[in-house]
């Protein structure tokens, strides 16, 4: 079996055996975390490496992962950034995935409307593509001034810092493509 | 200075801890007593704003003493250049360069130029588009004088513009005794030579401010004097406040960038063709003479086969911006209906950004409202609990913006990498399926470019070529373990990475990039992160106690210390044993050490510079700035800057003072730019009796920025759960308050509550012959969540930074009185 420095370093690895996960991360309830005794209950799950989303210090976590569930969030002793340590941001981050307050369905507000309601994703997702082709049409500048500018003044973007590299790439050139010039992120405030 | 490195980045701060536990002197320059205070040697504390009159301070003490690095500073720097004979310093025009037009209030900068010598005609026929371009910018190089005497050379005029920077007045201007700043002044000087060296870390408190920018700068001319760059140990260190601001900026959802910092098309400059623009972009005499290579090769990734020498690549399709569009400006456009939808996808700015009630009302004004985020945050329900709809002022029904709330993953359920505020790119793997019809951000904005694609596909529009011919195939690498599949990081990471275009296959790194368009490559600087099909460094994780090279990719080209040619002599030694990092092995004849050179890699410390040459031909084999014109440290910027050439200063724009005791006709920044316009955006000015205390603005360890990541959290909602205001023991007698009263915050922009924490961590400082008293709020509140409070950016106003746009909110004023608001918090 690999150790755990071995199955970390691989990019990509996803295949691993079984490890177990720490205490922390099976008795979350804090019900359950008031028991005096408590009883330990292991549990088997893959390890996944990641990284803390907070602060840009970028400490190493391992997430446990068991039957489609994260099962625990810990910090990952072989990061040389946080020897395996975490602050407390990082060390609540799994209710950043565990979490009543969590809304899982889409939800839409009409004009002037006082409540939400819920919508297929599909359905907003393709109304988003409709509003975004309305306004750059009926909005788009080819040339301000004598000059060919081909902007799109009626959409803006705002965020990105919290965001994968990705995300912020291929964001980015959605934009541009788009004729955008309103696209901002967090690195500003 | 101008960071609370413990409370917000405690992981990284233990290794400051062990640094003093070795020895090390940690000083806390700072407004308020913090965390970082109490673990540090020693504490000094300073009014808040006044960073540029104290290390101007430093540097004129550094200077008056002869304290500074004799050889690094003659050869590293341009203190020995001659500045034209038109420059006027602010010592001659009381608080302003030459330069400045007062209607405009914008300065020229022609007269901050070098004066130079005739320029030399290049050898032989140009190699490529990107010589050409230089050959035609090239003009004469810097003169200098190596004894650093010429009355107009920088090291000259740097002494003449900081000799009033004195102890005495630090004292008077910042509140730090003269005593506690000698003792900064002593500490590092002594601790900066060819055996030690001084690092200063900052954050917010030094770039929130109308001169955020220039505060930066004097932290790098104290530090290029004192021979503290490019050196282990050194440097000035940003500590980035979001896990991926950094990569957000290389990569760029910023406004004024393309990716890695190359710049956006402007209608206002002469950028009409593809090489209009390079020309004007084009840095002769620094590596930037490449810039030609990474922006063709963006527009080869963007355009793919569409991008042909014939059509400029498509530079046309490339939008070209019409003014300055950043944060406030975009919300103001939103306020006056030009711009009719914003997608906000992991951004507060309902209660994040600064008079946030004004944030509000632009989002009121929207058409269309996209808020893609894990959380129901108070941008998508400002419409129907901010406090102004709550207490009947404005009717939700009144608010015509149709909302679309898009619940997200979080970071364990999706793939992709962030770059940490040391550059240091690395991957994270998809734990688990998101619940429900949460989604990440890269499946939504990919799949919202292929409904675009499918609605414009039958245009034959020209306005429509560009997005028509955009490549978008990101289509998923389907992983089998999981339900929900994700656009493929492995197209997008080589794509950002680079590839020829003829055979696929990856570059090695950005020296590989070319002009001709026979390479494509998203992002220059991240070149090297994938040099091969299957290896993403980024994905690498062998750690080791030192530099750590196989943890994660560091860009550029896996340099973890940037400028580190500055850490040998001019003749490419060490400067000293203890801290030896690269150096000219000249048996080898290369540069080598325990980081990647940042250097040519075989180009000796004696080769001169190629008389005509351009680029780093330009530069001889010991100019370790290469990024940099002539290859050196800027103590003067000629340059670049839109408020002048040497740090300057300047009082916020709300003050306790009465005036800029340095400058009393120029108090405030002649440039700062100041949103008078936009309604209920009012600056207090100077020593306004209705807001006499200073109030700063930070964070706690337990949150995070407006609370969006944490406030929803029960543990941190419980380990933080209320909104606090720091007051002196001083101030709260005066005002008749305890801790865990109710007092009310006003401002000119807004009026919150919270609960006093009377504290002798805030202590009042004596300014202009009065105590000024300081309050301390944390930012993190707002209606919406488990952790529910006043929202502390109602108090600020929009002002920002003329350079880069950034607001003030560490030093403003306000006014504080005992007890709630009326009705208390909705």
């Amino acid at each position: 079996m690999l150790t755990r420095r071995e199955f970390l370093k691989r990019a990509g690895a996803v295949t691993a055996g079984a490890t177990i996960a720490s205490v922390s991360g099976i008795n979350i309830k804090p019900v359950q975390a008031q028991v005096s005794k408590i009883k330990l209950q292991v549990k088997e799950g893959r390890q996944v490496p990641s990284v803390c989303p907070y602060c840009s210090v970028g400490c190493g976590m391992i997430i446990t992962e068991s039957e489609g569930k994260i099962i625990n969030i810990e910090g990952n002793p072989d990061s040389p950034l946080n020897l395996g340590s975490l602050c407390p941001k990082g060390a609540a981050a799994f209710q950043l995935v565990e979490n009543d307050n969590r809304p899982k369905e889409v939800l839409y507000r009409a004009p002037h409307s006082t409540s939400w309601e819920t919508k297929p994703l599909d359905w907003a997702m393709d109304r988003i593509a409709e509003k975004v082709k309305e306004d750059r049409d009926n909005s788009f500048i080819e040339k301000q001034d004598g000059k060919l500018v081909n902007v799109n003044p009626a959409l803006a973007s705002l965020g990105g810092s919290t965001l994968e590299n990705e995300w912020n790439y291929i964001h980015a050139k959605l934009m541009r493509g788009l004729g955008v010039v309103n696209v901002e992120n967090h690195a500003r405030i | 200075m101008g960071s609370n490195f413990a409370e917000n980045h405690p992981v990284a701060f233990r290794f400051v801890l062990r640094a003093r536990d070795n020895g090390a002197r940690i000083l806390h320059v700072d407004p308020r007593f913090t965390r970082t205070s109490a673990m540090s040697s020693d504490y000094v504390p300073m009014r808040s704003g006044t960073d540029i009159a104290f290390i101007g301070a430093l540097i004129n003490y550094v200077i008056q003493n002869d304290k500074f690095f004799k050889e690094y500073v003659v050869n590293y720097t341009n203190a020995p250049f001659i500045v034209k004979e038109e420059y006027q310093d602010t010592e001659d025009l009381e608080g302003i360069f030459s330069g400045f037009d007062p209607d405009k209030k914008a300065y020229d900068n022609a007269s901050w130029a070098y004066e130079r010598e005739d320029p030399v005609e290049p050898e032989g026929e140009p190699a490529n588009l990107s010589e050409r371009l230089a050959r035609e910018k090239l003009a004469g190089r810097p003169k200098r004088d190596e004894t650093l005497q010429h009355p107009r050379s920088v090291f000259q005029l740097m002494k003449k513009h900081y000799s009033r920077y004195t102890p005495e007045m630090v004292e008077e201007i910042c509140g730090t005794s003269k005593e506690e700043f000698l003792m900064v002044a002593e500490t590092v000087t002594a601790n900066s030579n060819p055996e030690r060296t001084t690092t200063f870390c900052y954050a917010m408190g030094w770039t929130q401010h109308t001169y955020g920018v220039q505060t930066i700068r004097s932290g790098a001319i104290l530090q290029g004097l004192l021979g503290n760059m490019g050196r282990p140990g050194g440097g000035i260190l940003a500590l980035r406040g979001h896990a991926n601001v950094q990569g957000a900026t290389d990569l760029s959802t910023l406004w004024n960038s393309l990716p890695g910092y190359l710049d956006m098309p402007a209608k206002g400059a002469a950028h009409d063709t593809l090489e209009d623009f390079l020309r004007d972009k084009m840095r002769p005499t620094s590596f930037w003479q490449n810039y030609p290579k990474y922006l063709v090769s963006i527009l080869k990734a963007w355009y793919g086969d569409a991008a042909t020498p014939a059509n400029d690549f498509a530079y046309e399709a490339l939008p070209k911006t019409l003014g300055n569009h950043s944060h406030y400006k975009m919300f103001e456009e939103a306020y006056n209906g030009i711009i009719k939808g914003m997608m906000v996808i992991g951004q507060n700015p309902a209660v994040g950004g600064q008079n946030a009630s004004f944030h509000r009302k632009a989002l009121g004004k929207l058409d269309w409202l996209v808020v893609k985020d894990p959380f129901l945050i108070e941008t998508a329900t400002f419409w129907y609990e901010a406090p102004e709809v709550k207490n009947g002022s404005v009717k939700a029904e009144d608010i015509g913006t149709e909302v679309f709330y898009l619940p997200s993953t979080v970071f364990a359920e999706t793939e992709g990498s962030f770059t940490n505020t040391s550059r240091l790119l690395q991957t994270k793997e998809k734990a688990a399926d998101p619940p429900g019809d949460c989604r990440s951000d890269l499946w939504f904005t990919y799949e919202l470019g292929k409904r675009l694609k499918e609605l414009y596909k039958d245009s034959n529009a020209k306005r429509d070529w560009g997005f028509n011919h955009l490549t978008w195939d990101y289509e998923p690498d389907v992983n089998p373990r999981f339900k929900i599949q994700e656009p493929s990081e492995h197209k997008i990471v080589k794509e950002i990475n680079g590839y020829d275009v003829a055979t696929g296959a990856p570059v090695a790194g950005f020296g590989d990039l070319q002009d001709d368009g026979s390479t494509a490559c998203g992002c220059w600087i991240y070149s090297g992160v994938l040099p091969e099909e299957s290896l993403n460094r980024a994905a690498n994780r062998e750690g080791d106690d030192y530099q750590y090279l196989n943890w994660g990719f560091a860009w550029p080209a896996n340099r973890r210390n940037l400028y580190n040619r500055a850490s040998a002599r001019p003749d490419g030694k060490p400067w000293s044993e203890r801290k030896k990092y690269i150096w000219w092995d000249a048996g080898k004849e290369e540069w080598t050490g325990y980081d990647v050179p940042d250097f040519a890699a075989t180009k000796a410390p004696d080769t001169p510079a190629v008389p005509g040459g351009v680029g780093l031909a330009a530069q001889s084999g010991k100019d370790p700035f290469l990024m940099n014109p002539d290859g050196v440290i800027q103590l003067f910027a000629p340059a670049g800057l839109a408020d002048g050439p040497l740090p300057t200063h300047y009082e916020p724009p709300d003050t306790p003072v009465s005036k800029n005791i340095l400058y009393p006709e120029q108090t405030f920044s002649p440039t700062a730019v100041i949103f008078e316009h936009l309604p209920n955006n009012k600056v207090h000015g100077a020593n306004n009796s209705k807001y006499p205390f200073v109030i700063t603005t930070y964070r706690v360890t337990e949150h995070h920025l407006s609370g969006a990541m944490t406030r929803w959290l029960p543990w941190l909602a419980e380990l933080m759960p209320e909104l606090f205001l720091e007051i002196s023991p001083e101030l709260a007698s005066e005002l008749g308050v305890h801790s865990k009263d109710f007092v009310t915050v006003e401002t000119g922009r807004g009026k919150i509550e919270a609960r006093a924490l009377v504290t002798k961590r805030m202590r009042p400082l004596k300014v202009e012959g009065k105590m000024v008293h300081t309050v301390g709020m944390p930012i993190h509140w707002g209606y919406s969540g488990v952790a529910t409070g006043s929202v502390p950016n109602d108090l600020s106003a929009i002002v920002a930074d003329p350079n880069v746009y950034i607001h003030s909110s560490k030093a403003f004023t306000c006014n504080v009185k005992k007890g709630r608001l009326p009705g208390g918090v909705v």
